[in-house]
This record gives C-alpha cells, structure tokens and sequence, in this order.
C-alpha cells in the first residue's frame, strides 16, 4: 500500500480529514450489519471505499450557514450526506424510518439530505441531480451571493441526457458549479467501457466548453485540492468544472449484490487502495501521529456512531398522519373530497 | 400580436386578450418580487419571438435579460434549472412552448418539483409556475395535445387551466406567489385575436383591472347559471359548450356551464351544488377521453353525489387517437359543439 501526499498537512488538518472518512466507513458498515439484522426498511446501496471523494469534496466547500455551499447526491448517499455535515443521528433515524430523521422518515437511505446543511434530499434518479444543481447555480448567480454548489453522481450518470443537456446550459451560462463523477467503473453491474467508447469521463467535458481533471479518487487530499481549484473557479464567475475521481465501492452496487461480474483479484487491487488506510499510513509514516492518537479517533468515531443507533432505536416513529403532510406547501385535500 | 392593450375598442372597461392579461399579470409580480425570474426558448432575443405566442413581447426591454433567461433547446435543462432555482428561493417561470414538450422533462416535473418537499420532510418549497400552451390548431400529433390529466396524477403538483383573461390575469399571478410547483395550461387558440377567427368568432377579451389582483387558485367559475344540465368545460370546449348552451336554451334546455380554472385542487363543491340543482352532468374536454380529468371528475359526483344525478354522468372528450393534421380530420376528433350540443339534448332527454 502507497501512503498519500500529505505534505503541508497540519496534525489537526490530517487527523479531521482521517476522521471525517473513517466516520462514513464506520457508519456504513455499522448500517449493513443493522440491515441484516433486519432492524432497517427499505434497500442500501453502500459507499465504502469512496470516502475520499466526499470528504475531499465537501472539505473545500464554504459551510458558514449564512452562505453556505450546497450539494446535490444520488442513490448512494450516506457518506455525501456525513461529509456535508448531516448528523450521525439525523442520518441513521432517517435509515430507521423514524420521526427523528432528518427528513422525518420520509426521505429514506436514497433520499437522504438535509437542507439545514446544505444538501437537498438526495435524488436517486440516476443524473437527476445534474439537471437540479443548473438551478441551484443559477440562483446563487442571480442573487450574486458567491455561493457554489457542487453535484456528485457516478460514472453511469455520464450516459443520460440530463448530463448533455445539465453541461451544456451551465455551461454556457457560466454557472457557479463543480460535478464531481465518481467513476466506480461499474453502473449496477454493466462495467463503463461496455457502455462507452470514452475511457475518462473526463474528456466529456471538451465538447461543452468546459475543463476537466481526473483526480485519484482514493485520495482525499488529491480530490480536496481539485475541488478547491473548482469552486473557486465557480464563485469567480468562471463557469463549471467536471472533476472525474477515479474510486471503486468496495460492496456490491446494494444490499443483495453478489458481485459476480468483477473479479476478487480486482478488488484486492482496489483494497490496496483503501483511502482511509492510505491515510493512516500517511500519518503514520509522517510521524503527525501514532498509531494510539489514531486508535482514540476510532474510539471517538465509534462513541458516536453508538450512540447515533441508540439514538434511532429510542426514537418515536413519525405519527402516521405525517404521511399526508408536506406534499403541498399551502395544503390541500388529499384524495377523494368531502 | 398587438403589444398594447388597444386590439379592441376601449369602451366602458378595459378589455385584454389573454395573452395580454397574462403578460401583465406576469410584469406585475417581476416588478412586486426581485427573485421572479422567467426561463425558456426563444423567450427574450432581440428580434425574435417574445416566447412562443407573443406572451412576453416588451419584458425584456424592462426587466433585461438577466431575468429573463433565453435557454438552448434542452427541456430538462429548462425544468431542472427552475425546480434547483426554486429550492434556493426564487420564483422561475419556466416556459415550454408547447405542452407536448413536457414529455422531455417528466422526471424533473414528477420525480423532482413534485418530490422535493415531501422527501425533505417539509424543509424545501418549489414554488415554480411551468407555463404550457395547449390545443389542437391543425399542428398534427405533437404539437397540439392537452395533456393537462398527466399532472392531475402527481400529488405535490398543482394543474390549472384559465379560459378567460381576467381568471389568466389573477391565476397567473397567484400561482406565481404560491408556494408550490404550478403547471399553467394555456390554449393556443384563446391567446388573442387569431384566437378569436379560429374559435368561431367569439370576443374572447374580458374586462382585466389595471389594478393588482388575484384568482384563487382551486376556485371554479359559473359561466352560465341554468337548471336543466351542469355542464363543466375547460379552454376551447368551454367556449363551444357556451355556444350549445345559448343554442339549446331555445329548445328550452338550460344549461349551467362551469369552468372549474383548476384541476388540481378540483373546485368540486362548486360541482356539486350544481349537480345538486340540475341532477345531470357533462364534462368536456379536449384532452382524450380515457384518463381524462374529466373521468376523475365523474369518479368523484358518483362517489359523493350519485343520489343527486337523475341520468348516467354523460363525457365528451377528444377521441383516444393521436391528432390529425388535416382540419376535417382533426375536428372529428376533437369535441365540435355539434357534438356537444347533440350529447346535451341527448342527456336532457334521459
């Protein structure tokens, strides 16, 4: 395994980044064991493995509520939602469907969000985000607020129309955007070169104008430092970059995926790469910190993942007539009159 | 198209086309709201179109062209750019040109303006009006359809449809300060004087005040008080089931003709009260039949008021076929008032 770069990192900068990832991979896999368990409803589809890209991502984001950066996510949300500051507990009582979520139980694991954080609830219509951030931008450019929003969504996502049509026109309006691809190589099962003749999602850009950068997606300093340059190009009136990190998810595509279309001897490779244990070893090797100033962050991260399902399991379930509300802002009568 | 209010003599009142009422209505709000904003193609370039039919001719030259947003042709561009905009607090007007048009951004309008408050739990509005002219005018099968029911079926979206320019003036107005997504149906052949040959001669002008107003959205209008026949109608249908009505009153059938304005939030008190007097009901539309709002419609008098009705809920609608470009053709398919006017002496008669 090959350490990151971390030169110029503070202790601090480097163990918050650590953290930051090591609480998505702790939460991920906490949330498939109380899956199997059968305590949580619905489908998972798991973000292991990427964490660098979110945390990379959202750690060059400006989060001062007063005007704060947003994001839009997909159907593989968890680690998007807890990198852009939506609460352990918030985002595990909305995966237990209670009405502690933070979207009352009524978003769910692919709809998790949080707009009190800057995150509309997640879209998991594959590049359905990349047509909703165009308006997002061109608010923020309308209001001149300096605000930025930045639209994840995976490989897959480069082959539907709303990512021409997305492009093109925050493109040509020099909208205030970052896209960050997450190529994981597979969209469910079907690999990317059998769906594209472009190997670098990267390249898409050139034919909207726009620049593009492939980053290592297993590196969360790599992948800050490319977003940073993007969203400042953004909130400079400079227009959209596509940023395509190169990542892999160590699960299957959801919950009941076998993985029997890639091989085990490709997944090693991709485990060697690890972003959170590259991490470590960068600091590690760095001498920033030991291997106890690290294992005191597991224990921390872990506290509070605990106590996120503690949280979840004594929480109420929404009262059942929550579900007719929030369809309509100004209410109206739902279903039959009278 | 006249870009004046001065298409017909001025007598007593002020009377606009509805593609005047509408562009006023709109001007209005821009100038009330800063985050008022309207997006879409061929909608401000200097020499060109003043969006499809003339609405926004003159807007730009007032309020520039940062707010009035001229698009390339990319539907979903167009709808996701509105529903993200609104999210932020804005109030995008996005405009399609044709209804049909819609089918290119389904998932923006069903999966996202529709969704977004619901999945956030409450914390998100999308207060965006997606104005979409409707109505067969010898343009063939896709670009004259009415496909107003399709969102009558996605809770969180609101469907209106205005016949007249006062209600077009105060719905569009109200629908741009309502808090949620609202899809304006518009009929191509009510806009204004082309509107007026082609519909058979009527004046379709009505008095509009120059002073600020709204129509309440979810509210119906009797267009015609009668006894015999409720007869509940929308766009070009409503104006034919006007003329059936003068023309069977002779035959002492006397209708009341209802424009219910709003599809969604249905006005069907308004229905009931009439059905309740008149014990008979046709709905007409020209929207096709099966599906239609006008089967909701007839769902909801047989659920709640059947005991009211003395003869089966009669529906006039256009053919379920595509539409014909030829005219002979297309006015077989869609609901003529000799069909109308043959359905409601029919129905009067049971």
């Amino acid at each position: 395994m090959i350490p990151i770069d971390i030169t110029g990192l503070t202790r601090d900068d480097a163990m918050h980044l650590y953290q930051e990832m090591l609480r998505i991979r702790r939460f991920e896999d906490r949330v498939y064991q109380l899956f199997l368990k059968g305590e949580l409803p619905g489908t998972l589809h798991q973000y292991q493995g990427q964490e660098a890209v979110a945390v990379g991502a959202c750690q060059s984001l400006n989060s001062d509520p007063k005007n704060m950066d947003w994001i839009t996510s997909t159907h593989r949300p968890h680690g998007h939602a807890i990198a852009k500051g939506v609460s352990m507990r918030g985002a595990m009582a909305e995966l237990y469907g209670k009405a502690t979520g933070c979207c009352g139980g009524k978003g769910g694991s692919m709809h998790l969000g949080d707009p009190d954080v800057g995150m509309i609830p997640a879209i998991a219509i594959v590049a359905g985000g990349i047509s909703v951030v165009s308006g997002l931008g061109l608010a923020f450019k309308l209001k001149k607020t300096g605000q930025v929003a930045l639209c994840f969504f995976g490989e897959g996502a480069t082959n539907e129309g709303a990512f021409h049509e997305g492009l093109n026109f925050a493109a040509v309006q020099k909208l205030p955007i970052v896209y960050v691809c997450e190529n994981n190589i597979y969209g469910a099962s079907t690999p990317f070169h059998q769906t594209s003749l472009v190997t670098d999602v990267a390249d898409r850009a050139a034919v909207y104008g726009i620049p593009s950068v492939i980053v290592d997606g297993m590196d969360v300093v790599a992948v800050r430092t490319a977003v940073a340059e993007a969203r400042a190009r953004a909130a400079a009136g400079d227009g959209p970059t596509l940023i395509e990190a190169k990542t892999y998810r160590f699960a299957g595509h959801s919950r009941g995926d076998a993985r029997g279309y890639r091989t085990r001897e490709e997944e090693a490779e991709w485990a060697d790469k690890d972003p959170i244990e590259r991490m470590a070893l960068a600091i590690i090797s760095t001498g920033l910190a030991d291997a106890e100033a690290l294992a005191a962050v597991r224990l921390a991260v872990d506290t509070e993942l605990e106590d996120s399902v503690e949280f979840s399991r004594n929480s109420p379930d929404p009262d059942p007539s929550e579900a007719l509300t929030d369809a309509y802002a100004t209410p109206i009568t739902i279903g039959a009159s009278s | 198209m006249s870009t004046t209010s001065s298409t017909t003599p001025v007598k007593a009142e002020r009377r606009l086309t509805i593609a005047e009422a509408i562009r006023e209505g709109i001007a209005e709000e821009m100038e009330r709201d800063p985050s008022v904003f309207l997006i879409g193609e061929d909608i401000g370039i200097p020499g060109g179109f003043g969006g499809a039919f003339g609405v926004y001719l003159g807007l730009p030259e007032k309020f520039g062209h940062e707010r009035i947003i001229d698009t390339p042709i990319s539907e979903k561009a167009i709808a996701g750019a509105a529903v993200g905009a609104a999210m932020m607090g804005m109030r995008p007007i996005p405009d399609m040109q044709y209804a049909d048009f819609l089918f290119e951004c389904m998932d923006e309008l069903v999966n996202q303006a529709a969704k977004m408050r619901y999945m956030s739990g409450g914390k998100l509005k999308v207060p965006l009006v997606m104005r979409c002219p409707v109505g067969t005018a010898n343009r063939g099968a896709q670009h004259g359809q009415c496909p107003e029911s399709y969102f009558i079926h996605v809770p969180g979206l609101k469907v209106v449809a205005p016949s007249d320019a006062y209600v077009a003036k105060g719905i569009i107005k109200a629908a741009i300060r309502d808090d949620d997504p609202v899809l304006v149906f518009e009929h191509k052949l009510l806009y204004g004087s082309k509107g007026r040959e082609q519909a058979g001669g009527l004046d379709l002008t009505a008095h509009v005040p120059e002073e600020d107003y709204v129509f309440p959205i979810g509210k119906a209008v009797v267009k015609r008080v009668g006894s015999t026949i409720t007869v509940v109608a929308t766009h070009l249908t409503l104006y034919r089931c006007l003329a059936a009505a003068e023309e069977l009153a002779k035959e002492g059938i006397d209708c009341e003709v209802i424009d219910p304005v709003t599809l969604q939030p249905f006005d069907t008190e308004t229905v009931f009260a009439s059905v309740e007097k008149t014990g008979r009901l046709l709905i007409a539309h020209e929207d096709t039949l099966t599906g239609g709002w006008g089967a909701e419609l007839a769902a909801r008098v047989a659920e709640e008021r059947l005991f009211s009705l003395a003869a089966p809920i009669k529906r006039v609608a256009s053919h379920d076929v595509p539409l014909p470009v030829a005219p002979i053709l297309e006015q077989t398919v869609v609901p003529s008032q000799a069909r109308i006017t043959d359905e409601l002496r029919k129905l009067a008669k049971v």
